[in-house]
This record gives structure tokens, sequence and C-alpha cells, in this order.
């Protein structure tokens, strides 16, 4: 083969790969903290003996999990404002739709983890009067997070690499700012090289703390 | 004489099981009661309609004087406010103990009193060293569930209970998942509770502990008292056939 890496021109670039990254990361981190407090809520209404809490709920978690990201993220940003009139910037479209798309994944790791404390745990919380919503704070919640830790970083890390769809509508996170540059410097082959580095120096930690975490709690058993 | 407690026509089903078939009782404060009977008779489930752990399908609780719930289309309807705040004054104790695992012994204890009763945390954990020290576990307090043999767990279990002060405390079957040679350490610490004079109802399979613990006993069968009276009469001199039949059946090995 007769080609001439370029990899210096490509870094020459780096305030605009800086910037992506910069956006990539927001977008992960908005997505994912709103996506952790909205989940917990469609979990618990999941749960919920209440057909009119269980039943949307369920609904949402299907329609999110059984329809394609990239075509949440282009039904926000192009058909959401033509139905309500309010036209997002592609940013706010982006967050929204990884955030909901997100949240239905988090519900159901939420709903396993609180099923999975035995019924004994919910009976003396009540039995020592405890309002439903200091049972889950004090008894339920401790002990059901521990078990959803590596189901959420897990679900972390899928999210991190699923904020590069977003350059479909023009966010310009790293991705985008990829292909930017690789159609003005002709190097597409450096560029989506450096590119698929960055993504994997950002996400593999994730993926180590999932692997160690998962371990650690493997050896301690659910003691305690 | 209405009672600490008082139970009115209560019945209970699950699907088309009717589990409970009209239960009258009415519990004096200081009475200790225990509720006998085989495997399916309702024991557990009359148990647990005392604090609502089941709600009764039919029939009323009422508790010094009060009726639990109110009438409400042709059956009783409970707020959920109003049954946390009955079971504050209900103490239970269950058969797999139910400890919160990710709390010491002192925490389980003075879980209760901060987060339901809202009781400051020093003042909570003191009255916790308390009951723990009442128990036979002060140099427990620092131990996880986990590291605590079953008899241990239970008398912890029992500690929780006492630290919300209850009016009456509920033993669901207390030694029946402990290996026999730790049944005595939780069976002695109730005993110590009934010289206090406290008011308990205790389901139990311990024919021998009823005579000893009980001032009244209690045969279910088939959802209904089917005898009651003293330890004396009911365990000894038994009129029913069933009662009879059922003692016989529990001291085939006694020697």
């Amino acid at each position: 083969m007769e080609y001439e890496f370029a990899f210096g021109e490509i870094l020459r670039d780096w305030d605009l790969l800086a910037r992506g990254i910069r956006l990539t990361a927001a977008l992960w981190v908005i997505a994912f903290v709103t996506a952790l407090a909205a989940g917990l809520f469609l979990g618990i209404a999941r749960m919920s003996p209440r057909r009119a809490l269980n039943w949307p709920a369920t609904a949402y978690i299907e329609i999110f999990r059984n329809t394609p990201v990239l075509v949440q993220l282009v039904w926000f940003y192009y058909a959401f404002p033509v139905l309500t009139g309010v036209q997002v910037s592609p940013f706010v479209a982006a967050s929204l739709g990884l955030c909901l798309n997100t949240s239905a994944y988090c519900a159901e790791i939420y709903r396993a983890g609180l099923q999975s404390i035995v019924a004994g745990q919910w009976e003396a919380g009540r039995a020592l009067g405890m309002s439903e919503a200091t049972l889950m704070r004090r008894i339920i919640l401790p002990q059901a997070l521990r078990r959803m830790l590596p189901a959420f970083t897990n679900r972390a890390v899928e999210l991190a690499k699923m904020t590069s769809i977003a350059s479909v509508i023009t966010v310009h996170e790293l991705m985008h700012e990829a292909r930017t540059m690789a159609t003005q410097s002709f190097l597409p082959l450096e560029t989506f090289t450096v590119v698929a580095a960055i993504y994997f120096i950002l996400i593999y930690p994730g993926t180590l703390g999932a692997l160690l975490l998962e371990r650690r709690l493997a050896t301690r058993g659910g003691a305690a | 004489m209405s009672g600490i407690l008082r139970l009115d026509g209560l019945r209970k089903s699950f699907g088309s099981n009717e589990v409970l078939r009209g239960i009258d009782l009415t519990v004096q404060q200081g009475e200790r009661i225990a509720i006998l009977g085989a495997s399916g008779s309702g024991k557990s489930t009359l148990l647990r309609c005392i604090n609502f752990m089941e709600v009764p399908s039919a029939g009323t609780v009422t508790v010094a004087g009060t009726p639990v719930g109110e009438e409400a289309r042709g059956g009783r309807c409970y707020r959920p406010a109003e049954l946390a705040r009955l079971r504050t004054r209900i103490g239970m104790i269950f058969q797999q103990f139910n400890l919160f695992p990710h709390m010491t012994a002192l925490q389980n204890v003075a879980e209760g009193p901060l987060s339901v009763l809202g009781v400051g945390r020093a003042e909570a954990e003191a009255r916790a060293r308390q009951h723990l020290a009442k128990v036979g576990l002060a140099e427990k307090a620092e131990a996880y569930p986990a590291r605590l043999s079953g008899g241990q767990q239970q008398r912890v279990a029992i500690a929780r209970a006492l630290a919300m002060e209850p009016e009456m405390l509920l033993f669901d079957e207390p030694t029946s998942a402990l290996d026999p040679e730790l049944v005595g350490e939780v069976l002695e610490t109730i005993l110590g509770l009934s010289r206090e004079g406290r008011t308990m109802l205790l389901v139990t399979h311990e024919l021998g502990f009823a005579f000893h613990f009980a001032t009244r006993v209690i045969f279910l069968h088939e959802g209904m008292i089917h005898e009651e009276g003293t330890p004396e009469q009911v365990l000894k001199h038994p009129r029913q056939d069933r009662t009879r039949a059922f003692i016989g059946r529990h001291s085939t090995f006694a020697f």
C-alpha cells in the first residue's frame, strides 16, 4: 500500500476536535443524569398496581426501547416542531431524545433492581409504620442501587456511544466535527481513526469500571 | 370492656380461597394469646390482618376503642397514612427476622424511631442501645445481620419492634426458621417480655412454649376459632376432637 499517513494535519485542527469532545461530554452528562432521575419515576410507575400509572409507563418504555434511537432523534428535531410549533435547537433535541431513550432503559433497571429486594424487607419497613417514600429511601433503594450499579454503568457506556448519532441532526459533537474535517481535508482514514481512538479513550474507563464493580460485588456475595 | 384490640367478623380471602371465615376476638390489655392451628388454618393471616400486612376482606379491626378505616361503598376503606400510624403502635416480629442487611444491629433498632417517629439521632441510638441490652445483645450493636446467628437476628428484630414502644406485639412463628439449639434464647427473650405485662399475640408451633407463655390459647381450624381457653384447658383438656388430634400429632415424639 502506497498510502502516506498524515495524522499531523488532523491534530493541527485540535480546536475543532476539542469542541466536539466538549459537546459529546455535555450531551452524555445531561442525558444520563436526567435519564437516571426520570427512569426512577418511570420504573416505580411501571410497578404500580394502578393502571393509570402503570399503563402509560409501560407504553412509554416499550415505544422507546423498540424504535431506533436515530429515528427518535430525527423525530424530535424535525417532527416535534411541526406538532407543537416549538422549534428546538439541535442540541436540545438531541439531549431530549437521548434522555428519553435512556430513561426507558433505566426504568427497566430500576424495576428489576427493586423487584429483586425480597418481600420481607418491604414488610419489615411497613410494619414499622414507614410511608412508601421513606421505605423506598431508607430500606429498598440503598439495597437495590448496589445491585443496579453494574447495569447503570453499562447503560452509561451505551449512551456515550449513542451521542455520536446526534451528528445526524447537526449537533457539533465529536462525530459531526470529524465528518466536517474529513470532507475538508480529504483525509477520512486519519480523521476517523483519531476520532475512534478518542471515543475509546473516553469510554473505556467506564467499561473497565463496570467490570471491576461487577467483580467486587460478586466476591462480596451481596452480604451487608 | 372493649379491650385494647377487638376483631369483629373478620374475613380474608385470597382469590376464591377463603382463609378467615369470621373471627371475633377481644384482647384485653396485658393478655398474652397463643394462636395455634394446623398449617393453612389461617393463623398467620389472622395475625397479619391485625396490623394490615393483609387487608381484611370484611369485618372490622378496633384498636383501643377506635375502629380502623371507614365505611365506604359497601366495604371498608383504609387510608395509607392511617395504616402507617396504626403500625407504629403495633410491633411485629417475623418468622424470617427481616432485618435490614445494609444496617448494623444498632441502626436496625434505631431506624424506626429515627425515620418514622422523628426522634433525634443521639436519642434514637441511646434508646436502641438500651433495647439491644434488654435482649442481651449490647455487645453486638455494631455487627451487621449477616454476622449474627439466627437467634441473635431474631432478638435484634424483637429489639427493633420494642424501640417503637408499641402497645402490643405480634409474633409470627418467631422460632420456626431457627435451628433447634437457637430456639431457646428467643423464647427466653419473649418470656422476659411477658413479665413486663405487655400485650402479645403469638402464632407458634411450640405447644410447650405456648403453655408457659400464654394467658389464653386459641385454636384455629379452617379460618374459624374452633376452641379457646386457658392453656390448661385447651392444651391439657381439649374439648374438641380436632384440637385433641392436633395436640396429639404435635406430641407424637414427646418423651
